[in-house]
C-alpha cells in the first residue's frame, strides 16, 4: 500500500501565545510541534505499511521551519517527504491547502491519503474532505481503525455518544484520522541519523500557484477571552434551589 | 501539585543547534517525560533501579549512541550531549547507568578491544541484552587510581585477577566488568580486562545507605583468583591513560547531563514562585530576593549551555582537550548543585518533599560532584593546564 500522510506544524499546545500586529493571527516566536491527530495518522500509516508493505510518504505545506515535521516523520520511518515550502502557505484556507496538495501530487499514485481529523490551530476539519472531493475519491472521517478487505478497506468511524459505524470502501480513498487510536512510537536515534539521507522534494509556491484561488475563509480578528466572574446565591428550599439551578444551567449557561 | 517541565532557553540556544540535534533532544525529552518521570520518585524512595526501562532505552538507541557500527547510532558529540542532558533532567542515576554502559564499558571495548571482543559485546550491549560496569576505584584509591592494588598474574593461557573495587555503578547487575588492574608480566602496567561476572571468584555486593543516586545500583566488587582467558585482555589498553580516556568520554556526558538537572530544578522553582503567594497576597516571584535567585540560575544555566556546546563542537572536530572537558565538568556540576540548592530554598518546606524533584536532584548531584574526578581534582587539572605545574 502506498500511503500519503498530510502533516501540519502547529504551535505547541501549552506554548504561551501572543497576538501579532494585525490581531488576525499569532506571533511567529512560539515553539511548534506536529499537529496531534497527524502524528496518529502517521503512526497508522507506518503500521499499515508494516502489515501490508508499501511506502509511506509525508507532505506538509508551510515555511522553512515546518521541515521539522517532515524530519520527525522520516526519523520515525516514513520513506520520503514532500515540502510545499513558502511562508505564503501559512494563511491558506482549507480549500486552497487541499488544492495545493492535489497539485503537488498530481504525478503520484497513492492507495490511501491520511490526514489528521483536524488541526489544533485552525480546527477546520476540512482539508482532508476537500482533498478527496478534488481528487474525486471517496472519503471517511474520524477513523478509529482500518482493516484491509477483499474489495478495499473496512474502517471504523467514531460517531457521537459512544456509537461507531463500520464502512466498507474501495481504494483509493482519503481518511481523516482520530487522535489516540494507536500508540505513538518514538523516533529512534538511528532513525534520526537515517532521515537525513531520505528523499525530500521541495515544491515552491510558484509550482502550485496556478491551482490556487483566493481564500474563501478569512480570519477577521483574534482575541484573548476576557475572564469574568459572577457569583449568585440561590435561596429557598433544597427543592426550589435545585429547580432554579437546573433552569439556569439550561437557559443561561446552556450546559444541559 | 505536579509541575510539568517546559524546557529552558533564555538566549536562543536552539538557534545554535541543528534540526537533527533538536530532534534528538526532543525525542529523549519526550521519552523521559512519558516513561521515567511517572516512576522516578518511587524508584528513588525505594532505592530501585528502573530495570524495566533498559529495553525501551536500548530500542531508542541510547546505549553506545556515539559509537559507529555494531548497531550503534553514530551520534555526534553534541547530539550525544543533548541526549544525556534530557536523561539527567529525569534523574542523574539513570543518566549514570547510560553513561557507564556507553562511555565506560562500550567505549573501551570499542577503542581498546579486539574485533572478536567488539563482535561479542557491542551489539548485545547496544540492545541492552548485556549490561556492563567499570571497575577503577578501590577502597583505598579514588582520586589516585595509579596506586591501585588489583593485580593480574599470568597462568598459562589465562590471567588470574585479585583485588577489590569500590563504588562501582551497575556492579551487581552487570554481565561484564571492565576491570583495571596492574599486569605483573608487564612490570605492573595498568591494563583493562573483560571479566564476565559469572566467573568463579567474582562477587558483587551492593552498597546500601546511599543518600544519592538511589535509582542507580552501586556495588563493591571482590575478585579472588578469578581466571579469565588471555583473550579477555583489552589488547590496545595501555597504562593509566586508557581508563582516563574513558573518563573523558563520560565526563563530557556529565557536563551536559547536569545542565538538564539544573534546568529541572530551575524550571520547577520558577513555576512554583509564580503561583506561591506570601505577603500582601503576592507571588513570591515578586520579591527581590527570589528574583535574585532566579536571575542567578538562568544566567549560570545559560553560560553552562554555551560552555558545553563549545566543548562539544570542539570534540566533534577532535579538538577538545581533557582540560576543556575538565572545565565543563567542574563548572557545570557546581552550577547545577547551586541551582538545586537555590531552587530548594525557593520552594520553602515543599523543597524538602519528594513531591517535587529538586531535593532528589540536589542529593544526586553530590555524587556527580565527586565521581569522574572530584571538583577539586578538576580544579588542579585546569591549574596544571594553565601553569604547566602539576599540583595534584
Ligand atoms: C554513586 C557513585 C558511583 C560511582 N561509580 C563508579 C564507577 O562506576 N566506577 C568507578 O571506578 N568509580 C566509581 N565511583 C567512584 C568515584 O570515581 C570516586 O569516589 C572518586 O574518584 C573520588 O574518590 P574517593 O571517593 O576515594 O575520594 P578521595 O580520593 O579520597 O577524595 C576525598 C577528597 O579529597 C580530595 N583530594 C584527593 N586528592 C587531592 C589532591 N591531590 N589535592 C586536593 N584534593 C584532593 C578530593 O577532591 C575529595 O574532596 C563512584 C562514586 C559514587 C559516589
Ligand atoms: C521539616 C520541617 C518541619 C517544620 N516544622 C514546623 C513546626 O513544627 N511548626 C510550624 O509552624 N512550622 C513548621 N515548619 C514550617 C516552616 O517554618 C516553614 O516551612 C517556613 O516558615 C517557610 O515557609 P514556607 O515553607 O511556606 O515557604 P514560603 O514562605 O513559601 O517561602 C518560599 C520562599 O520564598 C521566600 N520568601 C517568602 N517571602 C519573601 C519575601 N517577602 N521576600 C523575599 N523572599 C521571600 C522564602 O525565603 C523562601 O525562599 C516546618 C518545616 C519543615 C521543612
Amino acid at each position: 500500500m502506498k500511503i500519503l500522510v498530510c502533516m501540519k506544524q502547529v504551535p505547541q499546545k501549552d506554548a504561551p501565545l501572543k497576538l501579532n500586529e494585525s490581531s488576525a493571527w499569532i506571533r511567529e516566536d512560539v515553539s511548534y510541534e506536529v499537529n496531534e491527530p497527524d502524528a496518529y495518522a502517521l503512526e497508522e500509516a507506518l503500521r499499515q505499511k508494516e502489515k501490508h508493505s508499501g511506502e509511506v510518504v509525508v507532505i506538509t505545506a508551510g515555511p522553512a521551519r515546518s521541515r521539522q515535521v517532515l524530519r520527525e516523520a522520516l526519523a520515525k520511518g516514513a520513506d520520503r517527504a514532500i515540502h510545499l515550502e513558502d511562508p505564503g502557505f501559512v494563511g491558506l484556507d482549507a480549500v486552497n491547502t487541499a488544492r495545493a496538495f492535489a497539485a503537488a501530487i498530481k504525478d503520484e499514485k497513492f492507495d490511501l491519503i491520511f490526514t489528521g481529523l483536524q488541526s489544533d490551530d485552525y480546527g477546520y476539519a476540512q482539508t482532508g474532505v476537500i482533498l478527496a472531493e478534488l481528487l474525486g475519491w471517496p472519503h471517511a472521517t474520524i477513523i478509529m481503525q482500518i482493516e484491509k478487505s477483499d474489495s478495499g478497506i473496512r474502517v471504523k468511524r467514531e460517531l457521537e455518544a459512544g456509537y461507531f459505524q463500520f464502512v466498507d470502501m474501495p481504494l483509493p480513498a482519503v481518511l481523516t484520522i482520530q487522535s489516540g487510536i494507536n500508540k505513538l512510537r518514538y523516533a529512534t536515534l538511528i532513525g534520526i541519523k537515517q532521515a537525513k539521507n531520505k528523499p525530500q522534494r521541495k515544491v515552491p509556491l510558484a509550482e502550485v500557484q496556478p491551482a490556487l484561488g483566493s481564500n474563501m475563509q478569512k480570519i477577521e480578528r483574534l482575541y484573548i477571552p476576557q475572564k469574568t466572574k459572577n457569583t449568585e446565591f440561590l435561596e429557598g428550599s433544597p427543592g426550589e434551589v435545585a429547580k432554579k439551578l437546573a433552569e439556569k444551567l439550561r437557559n443561561e449557561v446552556r450546559v444541559l | 501539585m505536579a509541575i510539568k517541565f517546559r524546557g529552558v532557553d533564555f538566549l536562543e540556544f536552539d538557534a545554535l543547534i541543528s534540526d537533527e540535534e533538536r530532534l534528538v533532544r526532543d525525542t529523549t525529552r519526550k521519552f523521559i517525560e512519558d516513561n521515567l518521570i511517572p516512576i522516578i520518585e518511587e524508584c528513588n524512595r525505594a532505592g530501585r533501579f528502573p530495570r524495566e526501562l533498559v529495553k525501551p532505552m536500548a530500542d531508542l538507541g541510547f546505549f553506545g549512541a556515539s559509537l559507529k557500527g555494531y548497531g550503534c547510532a553514530g551520534m555526534s558529540n553534541v547530539e550525544y550531549g543533548l541526549m544525556t542532558q534530557e536523561l539527567e533532567r529525569g534523574d542523574s542515576g539513570v543518566r549514570s547507568f547510560v553513561s557507564v554502559q556507553s562511555a565506560l564499558v562500550m567505549y573501551p571495548i570499542y577503542a581498546f578491544g579486539s574485533e572478536q571482543q567488539k563482535q561479542q559485546w557491542l551489539p548485545a550491549m547496544q540492545k541492552g541484552e548485556k549490561l556492563g560496569c567499570f571497575g577503577l576505584t578501590e577502597p583505598d584509591f579514588g582520586s589516585n587510581p595509579s596506586g591501585m592494588r588489583t593485580r593480574a598474574r599470568r597462568a598459562g593461557k589465562e590471567y588470574v585477577l585479585n583485588g577489590e573495587k569500590m563504588w562501582i555503578t551497575s556492579g551487581s547487575i552487570a554481565d561484564v566488568a571492565v576491570i583495571w588492574a596492574k599486569n605483573e608480566e608487564e612490570d605492573d602496567k595498568i591494563r583493562g580486562f573483560l571479566v564476565e561476572t559469572n566467573r568463579p571468584g567474582f562477587r558483587a555486593e551492593d552498597i546500601h545507605g546511599k543518600w544519592s543516586l538511589r535509582a542507580s545500583v552501586t556495588s563493591s566488587l571482590s575478585l579472588q583468583d578469578v581466571h579469565i582467558p588471555e583473550s579477555n585482555l583489552l589488547p590496545d589498553s595501555d597504562g593509566l591513560k586508557s581508563p582516563l580516556m574513558c573518563l573523558n568520554q563520560a565526563r563530557y556526558g556529565i557536563a551536559w547531563g547536569v545542565v538538564g538537572a539544573a534546568m529541572a530544578c530551575y524550571d520547577c522553582a520558577l513555576q512554583y514562585s509564580l503561583f506561591r503567594k506570601q505577603f500582601r497576597d503576592q507571588p513570591i516571584a515578586s520579591h527581590q530576593l527570589v528574583q535574585e535567585k532566579l536571575a542567578w540560575m538562568i544566567t549560570e544555566i545559560t553560560k553552562a549551555q554555551l560552555l558545553v556546546l563549545q566543548v562539544g563542537r570542539l570534540k566533534d572536530k577532535e579538538k577538545a582537550g581533557h582540560q576543556h572537558i575538565s572545565m565543563a565538568k567542574r563548572n557545570n556540576v557546581w552550577m547545577a548543585l547551586e541551582c538545586a540548592r537555590l531552587s530548594r530554598d525557593i520552594l520553602g518546606a515543599n523543597g524538602v518533599a519528594d513531591e517535587y524533584p529538586i531535593f532528589r536532584h540536589m542529593a544526586n548531584l553530590e555524587s556527580v560532584k565527586t565521581y569522574e574526578g572530584t571538583h577539586d581534582i578538576h580544579t588542579l587539572i585546569i591549574g596544571q593546564s594553565v601553569t604547566g605545574i602539576d599540583a595534584i
